[in-house]
């Protein structure tokens, strides 16, 4: 992997390094990683707590947008539209 | 007519019963209505978007071929239908920041420590502020992106049905998809880190 002065500086850590442990994230979180590769992550994280807070607000970045997009929708708009598709329908 | 599948609404649909389009339509029009204003941030937007999306479907019922499922041929036509109407903007952003803006600022041990938020409950951190926040986050990320989250992580179609959904290939969304929530991340992490700094203040002033 080519070796970026700025991230290699900031990451520099024992075993996996955390710039390719990043980039694996999200197959991670998905259950799409390698089981080796899953479990070097898991090493690192072990060892990294930067790492390891990273994974899990990502994980809660994800859940929370799931949880803030369950409202219904307001009533006016669904009477809205399906007077404007019956309008509109009619004759298509 | 409520427990009948898509497949057999569209059915009575093609042979004239309007009504069982209607009751297609309420089957999907909050999933669509919440796509587009996530996509469009503007209730009105939001609410032409879905009207258009649901007229285009009626009038493309006919050629629907069912080789894909509804609710993917569905959300293609809404996903477009909100891209058009962004691409008539000049406000979005069109390129993501470089993926080392959102990484955590360590520095050799000597920064400032990461703020785990993630353990605190959703409730917590859903205030009304930080749902503006995360709105304002999504909105920050190039629209192809933000579809690709939007699909995948809150409608919760697959890495295949949203590609099939947007016309891009099943790596492009996976890739699409990493950068949308590291970015997502960095964003909010900001934002309660900022809140976080900001509470200690108040209490230092409080003393």
């Amino acid at each position: 992997m080519e070796k970026d002065e700025k991230t290699t500086q900031v990451f520099s850590c024992k075993g996996m390094e955390c710039k390719e442990m990043l980039e694996k994230l999200s197959e991670y979180i998905d259950g799409e990683l390698d089981p080796k590769i899953c479990q070097d992550l898991e090493k690192h994280m072990a060892d990294c707590n930067p790492c390891l807070i990273f994974v899990n607000t990502l994980k809660k970045t994800i859940s929370l947008f799931k949880y803030a997009s369950s409202e219904p929708l307001p009533k006016e708009v669904h009477i809205r539209l399906h007077d404007y598709l019956k309008k509109n329908c009619q004759g298509c | 007519m409520i427990n009948l599948s898509d497949q057999s609404l569209i059915e009575k649909v093609r042979g004239g019963d309007y009504q069982a389009f209607e009751f297609l339509v309420t089957r999907y029009e909050a999933k669509v209505y919440r796509l587009a204003i996530r996509m469009l941030r503007n209730p009105q937007d939001a609410e032409d978007a879905l009207q258009e999306t649901f007229l285009q479907v009626f009038r493309g019922l006919s050629g629907f071929e069912g080789r894909s499922q509804f609710s993917t041929w569905l959300f293609r036509l809404a996903t477009n239908v909100c891209l058009m109407r962004i691409r008539h903007r000049e406000t979005e952003p069109s390129k993501l920041l470089p993926l080392e803006d959102y990484l955590p600022k360590l520095e050799e041990g000597e920064g400032p420590p990461m703020v785990d938020w993630a353990d605190r409950p959703e409730d917590a951190l859903l205030s009304k502020e930080s749902r503006e926040q995360m709105m304002g986050a999504l909105d920050k990320l190039p629209p192809e992106y933000r579809a690709v989250f939007i699909l995948r992580d809150i409608e919760g179609f697959s890495n295949a049905e949203t590609g099939e959904s947007l016309g891009i290939s099943t790596a492009a969304v996976k890739s699409r998809l990493h950068r949308a929530r590291l970015a997502l991340r960095g964003m909010l992490s900001e934002y309660f880190q900022r809140k976080q700094d900001f509470g200690r203040l108040e209490t230092r002033l409080e003393d």
